[in-house]
């Protein structure tokens, strides 16, 4: 054992000469170009391979199919490409500086004493600043126009669907349509949703991603998500922050379907056998997990509002449930 | 007796009960040990009575090696467990046990041993580089250290007694309140966080005067090393950031203890200021740790290019930059908070402008390099490392900074795979970089190469593939902490590469292990014997290495930046004049403080009131009886200084 | 000697940076006051159960306070054992009465059902003015302790502690002047 510790100290033994001299190495591995040329083939055959990978997979944030994730798609396109002007010729001058100005390239110049450079410096303060100038703009407009809070302007009125997260479960009530989810939801296509979301559990995060963006979800404040879907079909939404135990299986599905199809389930859903009122409502938010979908009629209206004032000042309710900006942060 | 305490609290889970019996037994194997070898009063006294700052940074050490490699194993634990949690597969974790070790493995990895690696690095390097003796304040630095260990020791007794918290290392409230977590796991979560967040805090106070007061004569603000400079605004930031922690866990835990109403749903409670207040500390704490590895790879570039480092002066003003600058960008942890256009868009400008002062310190490490020598040893592939890394968790978190974009991404593991790539490519490999490059001036000997390459490689490219599958499932629509997740997703493959890459990274930690034990064996072969490993530019290379117990037998006086190689170009040598030098003497009153600090908490957790207003009084007692004492130094006499450096430097007489 | 001096400059800085710190964490609970003050669900406001006239007597008693300690430091010169202690004593007196004025406005909060537990704002109010009352005990022990020390060992050695000392208990005072503005001040007014 001990052999085999000395000659693993020997394969690589440094010797160094006194101040400031350089270091002499005693035996040379293998070259470092192999090496490179070893390391860039990994990762250009791993970033291959994964595009191939990836091909026919549901890779949600990049294949939107509501409009406010197709904006947002578009967003991140822009900000990678601004990102690469800076980020490639880092990482051509890291690897090429790396290679040419090793100590046992004698042919490369040495200035030891070459500390700084105001036009170089200026440079680099610069260019990053202009990026970011760019990017701010952008980020400015963006924050305005894709604030979840922001209603979508469209020909068609806007479906009102208020959530609540509870443990571990989320329901969702139609105010307009009379009826009520749990886990699952139809919403008709090429339509304005206004998610009116709370929470009566711990907070909880409400995200779709193929349709874009997520809200938290929290007690005594109602926060909106306004979205639109551009496509039919059945598309995963989750609960995007923890909230105990039992989040992980607070998954549900948000149906996209025509706007006919979406009065035929309301209408089937009218007839289901059970009613949510105060009531039901208290024993459904009793903690449970894994909960299937359920659909329900809408007996008492004013289930989301007591949800949501249960958790408020008494003696501010009114004036801060009527504004709609859903709390102070 | 026992308030809460219960036999309860020792039942755990088939898999819990391996975490408990193999911290038992750990802990049973060092008692045992000492035992055996009578090693009880050499520990007592060469260690934890020890006021010298190069044995507390060892000390430090020690601890986050060991936390390291819980830290690892959680990780490993919880990747396990999301390969196995597919559609019909549970895995092999319950979803409360996952939950805890999800908030044990940040805790342990932020508080214990990235602060820890941290203080270490600081405790053996910066009194060294500005021409110390010492630290300011000696035995605080002990107290320092010793509620660190308390807090490390809270959260292992978890393991064995009770339960740790299971709300996110974090813990935002309603769901870390009583009313959804009534069990003690949130209380060890915030006892072993706020006592070794005073430690911190106290340390703070310690190196921010040692910069400030005890520089060697002539070493103005900016002549000091850049490492110095990256202390500096680091424990600035501590000292601003860290009272808001302890207040902000002071809230927390009178809702727990006293029934208070802070952050709780009703009653006025109001938990997203929980999340504001956490945030205002936990922004500026990740710059709190990335800017002395900033500091780091600026000493390590500029030596192993044998070139002065590029563009000193907009080093340091970047460094003052991004130290006020983080300030100002908490909020972009929850755009999703809803605050609205306005109030989102100003956080994530701010955000993306600190992107501009640490790409002009990329840009200076790239010209360091440029027309140098390059060495390329350990520290120097740690750098490279770090660079391409580092840069690409650059790019992610520009994309995360705009609000509409991270409206998208937010907690999904697309976030979780963006703050490893600065933590781990940024933090940890700078550690690790100054941990190898002076390792020699703390121990006497080198690291053992090759073992160290292999350790690297095994780091990089576990990192790599234990990251890059989570950028991919972020996208693709996975939120993070999940313990199952249905199979239709098509998550499995990809989370089962990434549980690859965390064994690859296993396989490198237990490298750096080998690498450790094989050097220790082979010392001998690699000692250091000038003191000057690398052909340094800075002080603590003009002294033997390991260090003498004074540090300096003779004050340097600094002329230039890069003293020591401006020193050796001039080949200047100074006939020595020895004098009488003051020593902190030991003192077993920092050890008390920090066991009374581990009893107070315990007794907290378990509500055994008694047990806490005991160690209370304890606590204030031994504290004020040793700031009533005067006598805390002895002296070495001058005839004795210059014996132990003719014996140090036989080349120098 | 050149030492020692260098030790209280050295004592004195590390000491202004906690203070410093101390500022951030009371900078924090008035954060957090602000933002609850008003969150009391339903019951009566702060403001009404305020005594004016109570914590004007406590003002005037920790303001006087910060005028005999500051005596205390300046007959360090005097080389007057005695009127040291003689002054750091008043401080400690006044400082007593200070804090039993507290606990007696706790208590009495209490009794009526006006508790910490009662809602978040008297949360909020609880733990502001307890953290200060809780810096002020703290500081009666280093005054004790002071006392006993330079009985025991001479004015010298106590110097630069005194030093300290009295810096630390002119900060309670800031902090006080803040607690009296913000917390009391602003809830008689409004």
């Amino acid at each position: 054992m001990k052999k085999l510790f000395q000659k693993l100290a020997k394969d690589y033994y440094w010797r160094a000469n006194n101040f400031g001299k350089k270091l002499v190495r005693a035996e040379e591995s293998t070259p470092k170009s192999v090496k490179l040329i070893g390391l860039v083939t990994i990762f250009v055959a791993t970033a291959i391979g994964l595009a191939w990978y990836l091909k026919g997979k549901n890779v949600a944030v990049f294949q939107p199919t509501g409009t406010i994730g197709e904006q947002q798609l578009r967003i991140i396109y822009i900000a990678l490409i601004l990102s690469a002007i800076v980020v490639i010729p880092v990482f051509i001058m890291a690897i090429s500086f790396y290679v040419n100005f090793r100590e046992d390239n004698k042919k490369s110049t040495y200035k030891p004493n070459w500390d700084h450079s105001k036009s170089i410096e200026t440079v680099w303060w610069a260019l990053p600043i202009v990026l970011i100038g760019v990017l701010s703009v952008i980020t400015w407009n963006s924050s305005h126009q894709l604030d979840p809070f922001k209603s979508i302007a469209s020909a068609e009125s806007t479906l009102k669907i208020q959530v609540v997260s509870l443990d571990w479960k989320w329901l969702f009530i139609y105010p307009e349509q009379k009826v009520a989810t749990v886990n699952y939801a139809y919403i008709p296509v090429n339509t304005p949703v206004d998610f009116q979301i709370t929470s009566d559990a711990p907070m909880n995060s409400f995200w779709i991603p193929q349709l874009g963006s997520q809200v938290y979800a929290m007690s005594g404040m109602v926060t909106h998500l306004n979205s639109e879907a551009t496509s039919e079909g059945v598309f995963t939404g989750s609960a995007a922050n923890i909230t105990g135990e039992g989040f992980a299986g607070m998954n549900f599905k948000i149906n996209v379907v025509g706007s006919s199809a979406f009065s035929d389930w309301v209408e089937s859903a009218k007839s289901s056998p059970f009613a949510l009122d105060w009531d039901s409502y208290q024993k459904l938010a009793m903690p449970s997990k894994n909960v299937p979908d359920t659909t329900m009629t809408l007996a008492d209206g004013s289930v989301f509002d007591l949800a949501v004032m249960k958790y408020m000042n008494p003696g501010l309710q009114l004036e801060s449930f009527n504004s709609t900006s859903g709390g102070t942060y | 007796m026992f308030g809460r305490l219960t036999v309860e609290a020792f039942k755990h889970d088939f898999v819990a009960m391996g975490g408990a019996l193999t911290m038992v037994l750990v802990a049973f194997g060092i008692v045992a040990a000492l035992t055996y070898y009578k090693k009880w009063g050499w520990l007592w006294r060469e260690w934890l009575t020890t006021t010298d700052h190069k044995k507390i940074g060892k000390m430090y050490l020690y601890a986050s090696i060991v936390m390291l490699l819980k830290g690892v194993a959680d990780a490993g634990m919880l990747r396990a467990q999301q390969a196995l949690a597919s559609g019909a597969g549970n895995g092999y974790l319950s979803s409360e046990h996952f939950q805890q070790i999800f908030s044990a493995h940040g805790t342990t990895m932020i508080f214990f041993v990235a602060m820890g690696l941290m203080f270490a690095l600081i405790n053996f390097v910066l009194p060294l580089q500005i021409g110390a003796r010492d630290v300011a304040f000696p035995f605080m630095n002990a107290v320092s250290f010793w509620l660190f260990v308390a807090g490390a020791l809270l959260v292992n007794t978890s393991l064995v007694i009770g339960e740790f918290g299971a709300a996110g290392w974090l813990a935002y409230p309603p769901l870390s309140e009583l009313a959804y977590s009534p069990g003690p796991g949130i209380d060890y979560w915030l006892w072993s966080i706020q006592i070794a967040g005073i430690g911190s805090l106290l340390s703070g106070i310690n190196f921010t005067t040692t910069i400030l007061k005890l520089r060697a004569k002539g070493m103005t603000m900016m002549k000091m090393p850049v490492f110095v400079w990256s202390v500096l605004g680091s424990m600035l930031l501590v000292i601003a950031t860290f009272p808001i922690l302890t207040a902000t866990l002071l809230m927390l835990s009178l809702d727990r203890l006293a029934g208070m109403h802070f952050f709780t749903s009703a009653f006025g409670g109001d938990p997203m200021m929980y999340i504001n207040l956490i945030w205002a500390w936990g922004h500026p704490e990740v710059y709190i740790l990335i800017l002395p590895a900033f500091g780091i790879f600026s000493e390590v570039v500029a030596t192993f290019s044998r070139k002065r480092l590029f563009g000193y002066t907009s080093m340091v003003w970047a460094i003052g930059v991004i130290t006020v600058l983080s300030f100002t960008v908490w909020l972009h942890h929850f755009f999703t908070m809803g605050a609205g256009g306005n109030v989102n868009a100003v956080f994530g400008i701010m955000t993306m402008i600190i992107s501009v002062p640490t790409g002009v310190k990329v840009f200076n490490w790239l010209f360091t390099m440029y027309k140098g020598r390059i060495s390329r040893m350990t520290p120097m592939l740690w750098f490279m490392g770090f660079l391409l890394s580092f840069t690409i968790g650059g790019v992610t978190g520009v994309l995360m900074a705009v609000p509409a974009i991270d409206f998208q991404v937010h907690n999904s593991l697309f976030l979780v795979a963006h703050f490893h790539n600065m933590v781990i490519g940024g933090v940890v490999f700078g550690y690790f970089c100054g941990l190898i490059y002076w390792f020699p001036k703390v121990f006497g000997y080198k690291l053992n190469e090759k073992l160290g390459r292999y350790a690297y490689w095994f780091w990089i490219l576990g990192f790599f593939f234990a990251f890059a599958p989570l950028y991919v499932l972020g996208i693709m629509g996975a939120t993070r902490r999940l313990d199952h997740y249905d199979a239709s997703m098509g998550w499995q493959q990809l989370f089962i590469v990434a549980a690859g890459g965390v064994g690859l990274i296993l396989v490198g930690v237990l490298l750096q292990v080998l690498q450790v034990v094989v050097s220790i064996v082979n010392r001998r072969k690699n000692l250091d014997k000038t003191g000057d490993a690398w052909g340094g530019r800075t002080l603590e290379w003009s002294i033997p290495s390991p260090a003498p117990i004074y540090n300096f037998a003779v004050l340097p006086v600094v002329k230039s930046r890069d003293d020591f190689w401006r020193m050796k170009e001039e080949g200047t040598t100074v006939k020595p004049k020895y004098e009488d030098i003051l020593v902190p003497k030991n003192s077993g009153k920092s050890f008390v403080i920090g066991a009374a600090a581990f009893m107070f908490a315990f007794g907290l957790i378990w509500h055994m009131w008694w047990l806490a207003c005991l160690t209370a009084v304890v606590a204030i007692v031994v504290l004020t009886v040793r700031l009533s004492d005067d006598e805390t130094e002895y002296v070495i006499t001058a005839k004795e200084v210059e014996r132990i450096e003719k014996s140090r430097r036989p080349h120098a007489a | 000697m050149q030492h020692k001096i260098h030790d209280a400059q050295k004592n004195s800085l590390g000491f202004w940076i906690y203070l410093m710190s101390d500022c951030m964490l009371f900078a924090t609970l008035f954060a957090a006051f602000a933002v609850l003050r008003n969150n009391t669900f339903g019951d009566v406001s702060l403001g009404s159960l305020v005594n004016g006239g109570y914590v004007l007597t406590q003002t005037i008693l920790l303001l006087f306070s910060s005028y005999t300690a500051s005596v205390a430091v300046s007959n360090i010169v005097t080389g007057s054992l005695k009127k040291v202690i003689f002054w750091l004593s008043a401080t400690m007196a006044l400082g007593i009465s200070f804090l039993v004025m507290e606990i007696n406005e706790f208590t009495q909060l209490v009794h009526e059902g006006h508790g910490w537990q009662a809602n978040a704002a008297m949360s909020s109010f609880f733990t502001l003015v307890g953290t200060h009352g809780l810096h002020i005990a703290v500081g009666l022990i280093w005054a004790g302790t002071l006392v006993w020390l330079a009985n025991r060992r001479g004015l010298a050695k106590v110097e630069n502690k005194l030093k300290l000392f009295s810096m630390y208990w002119h900060f309670l005072d800031v902090v006080w002047i803040c607690i009296f503005t913000v917390v009391y001040l602003r809830g008689l007014m409004s």
